[in-house]
């Protein structure tokens, strides 16, 4: 099946040897990186986490929403979520490779990553989360690809795909809920420190996911010939409706929680991303402007005349995405470690080289995810031709 | 095995002081009359022992002049790099600067409020406003940072002291967000162009690990106090929480003590007379 991937149109293979080009660069500076250690960042002894964990938690959640077309389709019988299950589970093929480089890039030692494995610890969350991580790769890869090999010969898919895709549901809230135990079991980071991190997490991966998914099925139309239906991205950007509406009250309960409570020790993390502390106020404009564009875009999915408008969808998804971004990766860690736990304001922005290695890191996921989405569209394609 | 004998190796190292006292260390002919193969270890009787190792500062000793001496006495001992320093161009001729806040500090002064976050007080007593308190690793019984740890490079030895396994961090730094004190350092770059005379008692690290206090763990093994409590001139006591006859635990019962951040049940083994 693989050798769809080597036959494409001039456009095709202009965006690859872009994204090679793009994950070139980031290797190249990766290597200064790996030679001279993460002084290149702009991380420091208090905020020890940056961009890159930022970006892993953000993309382990759009890998997760790929359930979002997983469940209704395998669990409801929703048909016209039949074709796009795949592209569902190819994204988050393409994510979870993505959240694994970025583990990779923020390790002071990479040459050592085997010892999680060589000294495996069940007391630590990254044992779980090494463990679910990998595992949803493995069943979306197998899942997917059986599936998709099935559908171009036309036969039944093996029997044994539907009980591996039924575990991936688990799986899938699985990596999200542990992702968000990392945080939220640690004593001393009050912003971090709330039981409802983890169902937080899930709305707002249950946004991102099908949000860049519906972006993804208007590329998919725009270039090939292949149609998800209007139908299937109308109920997605209902599900994308309901997720950031609990994303933002969530958000809204946090928010009650710190300020009526008055826990210093909890409130001036939310303090620090909403209004700046002791005059430190580099996330300000980030976070209104996500709170902008999630709710803005909640409105936009409410009103059904908006909503189904086929100009305003992308533009809508494109927003909460975004709005999500920021909310997830930066907010998260600048939240979460300013100020720092001696409650020094000690602020944290990526380095260019910083953000360039992290470009190519989402060039890579961008490649796998060309590959796949080849594959899938070219075999639709044939099947229905 | 190997791996793992080394690992035993540094677990045993502050009971047993291996190779570090005069007393024998390994007796490889041992086994004959056991039919046991093995190595045994012997104790170096010199060295100093403890259920539970803690801490007592006294602050009403502590001046800026005792603060920079442990500072100062710690970090040359351990090999902790200096920043400002600049290095030789000879040894080093392509040694970068490193970034702010990106410095390794085992033991350091902070003032009352960032020592003590939630002992904020605005009528704190005066003397209390410029008084460098020393905070360094806190040796917690509930260690959040050994939980957090993915590999045990971070562990908990039986004598209560936490410490690393430097060959063996992979440096993901989760156990600098576990720690509730700050007490963490990473290292962002090769520390030894920063060194500015090695001290040959104690291994440089390498760049990519994490790194904090030993309680001198090298140092107890050998009969010996830690650095800090040399150079403070009475402010810093070392010993065993658990003996109600030691020193400290005679200290702890005769003053009002507080600990940092106690509420969060790590359980610290540094007390601060105040």
């Amino acid at each position: 099946m693989l050798e769809i991937a080597f036959k494409g149109s001039k456009k095709y293979w202009l965006w690859i040897v872009l994204l090679l080009a793009v994950i070139g660069a980031g290797a190249i500076a990766y290597v200064d990186q790996f030679l001279n250690g993460l002084m290149i960042t702009g991380m420091s002894r208090d905020v020890s986490w940056g961009f890159y964990i930022a970006n892993f938690t953000f993309l382990v959640g759009v890998a997760a929403g790929g359930v979002m077309v997983v469940i209704p389709y395998y669990l409801h019988d929703y048909e016209r979520f039949h074709r796009i299950t795949i592209l569902g589970e190819f994204l988050a093929v393409a994510c979870l490779i993505m959240c694994l480089l970025f583990i990779v890039v923020d390790l002071g030692q990479p040459t050592r990553m085997l010892n999680v494995l060589l000294y495996p610890t069940p007391h630590s969350m990254l044992f779980y989360d090494m463990i679910v991580l990998n595992g949803y790769l493995f069943l979306n890869i197998v899942v997917g690809w059986k599936v998709l090999e099935a559908e171009r010969n036309q036969v039944e898919p093996v029997w044994w795909t539907k009980p591996l895709v039924l575990v991936s549901i688990p799986f899938a809230i699985g990596i999200h809920t542990v992702t968000a135990y990392l945080y939220c079991g640690l004593p001393g980071r009050g912003f971090w420190l709330t039981a409802i991190l983890a169902p937080r997490f899930l709305a707002s991966a249950f946004a991102a996911g099908p949000a860049f998914l519906i972006i993804l099925c208007y590329i998919i139309r725009k270039f090939t010939k292949f149609d998800p239906g209007w139908e299937a991205m109308q109920t997605l950007s209902k599900i994308v409706c309901y997720a950031i509406i609990a994303n933002l009250f969530f958000f809204a309960c946090e928010c009650f929680v710190v300020y009526y409570s008055g826990i210093p020790s909890h409130l001036a993390h939310t303090q620090y991303l909403l209004f700046g502390l002791h005059g430190h106020n580099m996330m300000v404009p980030w976070m209104w402007s996500s709170l902008g564009l999630m709710g803005l875009g909640a409105i936009f999915l409410l009103i059904p005349k908006l909503r189904n408008n086929h100009a305003l969808l992308p533009v809508t998804c494109a927003m909460i995405f975004f709005g999500a971004w920021i909310d997830k990766a930066l907010g998260m860690i600048a939240g979460g470690f300013v100020p720092s736990p001696l409650h020094h304001v000690t602020e944290y922005a990526p380095t260019l080289q910083e953000g360039i290695i992290a470009l190519g890191v989402y060039g890579a996921g961008l490649f796998v995810l060309t590959i796949l989405y080849k594959l899938a569209t070219t075999v639709k394609e044939e099947v229905r031709g | 095995m190997m791996i793992k004998s080394r690992r035993s190796f540094l677990k045993v190292a502050g009971i047993a002081a291996i190779g570090m006292g005069a007393a024998p260390v390994m007796n490889l002919a041992a086994s004959e009359s056991h039919g046991n193969a093995g190595p045994e270890i012997t104790k170096n009787e010199e060295s100093l022992h403890a259920k539970r190792w803690g801490m007592v500062i006294d602050t009403s000793k502590l001046t800026e002049e005792v603060a920079e001496a442990v500072n100062k006495a710690c970090h040359k001992a351990h090999n902790v790099p200096d920043f400002t320093i600049t290095p030789d161009p000879e040894k080093y001729p392509h040694a970068r600067t490193i970034r702010d806040g990106q410095e390794i500090k085992w033991i350091w002064p902070e003032h009352f409020h960032y020592a003590f976050p939630d002992k904020e007080d605005e009528f704190l007593a005066e003397k209390f406003h410029d008084l460098p308190f020393l905070v360094t690793c806190n040796h917690c019984k509930n260690a959040p940072c050994v939980q957090a740890c993915p590999t045990q490079a971070t562990f908990k030895r039986e004598d209560g002291i936490v410490i690393m396994d430097y060959h063996r961090c992979i440096g993901c730094r989760f156990c600098m967000a576990a720690c509730p004190y700050g007490s963490r350092n990473f290292n962002f770059m090769d520390p030894r162009p920063f060194i500015e005379e090695t001290a040959p008692g104690f291994p440089t690290r390498t760049k990519g690990v994490v790194e904090k206090c030993n309680l001198c763990a090298e140092r107890l093994a050998k009969g010996e106090q830690p650095h800090c409590v040399e150079a403070s001139e009475g402010a810093i006591v070392v010993g065993d929480l658990e003996d109600p006859e030691s020193k400290i635990r005679h200290l702890l019962a005769e003053h009002y003590t507080i600990r940092r951040k106690q509420s969060l049940g790590t359980e610290p083994s540094v007390y601060y007379i105040v």
